[in-house]
């Protein structure tokens, strides 16, 4: 009768009538669970050290109106935040031909080298950077524009947040539709 | 030459050990990092190179996308004066019991009118289903919340009310939000207050990268 070889040293786990013959092996191989032991400490050491949350200073003018009348208008450089993290920028102060002097920039990068570059033209003590937010900005924008200053290293007292007047106001809404509500 | 036989010695390496470690580590690591209460409010702050950590026991005002703000107290002996205070201040009239369980909620979002029907509901409400402290011009609580919190640092030096305010908002959350929680401090002489941020690097190449310092 032919016989049926079923010792094939231990591989075979489940075959139909396969009887144990041979001792199977009891040895894991423990490498995974250690590869993965270190996979979860470098998770957790990267996810908890990463993500600290930090706290950004902030001053607030005290008197609004006098900040302003104090400001040299060689010296002063106001930025407007609008919808859709645009930035809209003039120097000194707005005359009735504005339009021209109303420029844009799209990124909050696109700022930083002219922010830079009133500051190396302007003497320290003019200098003046007038933020103004529209009710269309967002928090983000806020901090950014904050966040702005400090990369820039404009020193503090240079910079103050007011409230946005009406003409700016309106100048904003004419540019954004003009270029299609962005 | 094949006569000589080096004899072989197994070369399998008991990983018992190097596991045990691993775990070890790993355990550590969990544990040891400050286990911050799971956040109630999801909410996405914008990022910033100020590398100031943030103050443990602080006075959170959060303001989520939505544009509803929340008020946390990390500090629980001001918490139960400001609370007290709020409670005599407005006169809001509430019992022992009604007081008691405001001083237990997490957060408060309320308005005012609203406070006293959700302190008789047996469960804290949660906080996608609260208002949201009104801080709109015409009816700032928020800016009643924050006498209630000067009246408790009263006292005490300025300065130290000015580091544990803080402010988290949302990246999205629109301009006129954050107006009013500054209004809401100017009228109770707040000037200085931090920002809740996530770390950024400083960008290369830029000014503040090349005095190589960080802002503290």
């Amino acid at each position: 009768m032919a016989e049926m070889d079923t010792s094939s040293g231990g591989g075979h786990k489940k075959g139909p009538g396969v009887k144990k013959g041979k001792k199977l092996s009891t040895r894991v191989d423990l490498t995974p669970m250690v590869d993965l032991g270190f996979l979860l400490i470098t998770f957790f050491v990267f996810t908890t050290t990463m993500s600290q949350s930090t706290a950004m200073n902030m001053n607030e003018p005290k008197d609004d109106k006098e900040k302003q009348l104090k400001v040299k208008n060689s010296g002063a450089m106001t930025i407007l935040l609008g919808k859709g993290n645009q930035v809209y920028y003039y120097f000194g102060q707005l005359m009735p031909e504005t339009i021209s002097q109303d420029f844009k920039s799209t990124t909050f990068k696109g700022i930083r080298p002219l922010i830079l570059e009133k500051k190396n033209n302007t003497n320290i003590d003019d200098l003046m950077y007038i933020i103004k937010s529209a009710d269309s900005s967002t928090f983000k924008n806020s901090i950014d524009i904050l966040d702005e200053m400090a990369i820039c290293t404009v020193p503090a007292g240079h910079y103050a947040e007011v409230p946005i007047l009406p003409v700016e106001k309106m100048l904003i809404q004419q540019t954004e539709l003009a270029n299609g509500i962005k | 030459m094949p006569k000589v036989k080096i004899p072989r010695k197994s070369t399998s390496v008991d990983m018992t050990a190097m596991c045990d470690v691993a775990f070890l580590l790993l355990t550590f690591f969990i544990l040891a990092t400050k286990q911050k209460p799971p956040e109630v409010l999801a909410v996405k702050t914008p990022t910033s190179v100020s590398a100031t950590a943030a103050p443990d026991k602080s006075i959170l005002i959060t303001m989520t996308k939505e544009g509803k703000v929340f008020l946390m107290f990390g500090d629980e002996t001001k918490k139960d004066k400001i609370i007290d205070d709020f409670n005599t201040t407005r006169n809001l009239q509430l019992s022992a019991t009604e007081l008691n369980k405001l001083k237990k909620m997490q957060f408060i979002g309320l308005p005012i009118n609203k406070l006293k029907g959700a302190l008789d509901l047996a469960a804290e409400l949660p906080a996608s289903q609260q208002d949201g402290i009104p801080t709109d011009s015409t009816n700032n609580e928020l800016a009643m919340w924050m006498r209630s919190v000067t009246n408790a640092y009263a006292g005490g030096d300025q300065r130290d009310l000015e580091k544990t305010l803080l402010v988290k908002g949302d990246g999205a959350t629109l301009y006129p939000v954050f107006k009013n929680i500054k209004e809401a401090f100017k009228v109770n002489d707040i000037y200085k207050f931090r920002i809740v941020t996530e770390g950024e690097q400083v960008p290369v190449g830029s000014e503040l990268y090349k005095t190589g310092k960080t802002i503290k």
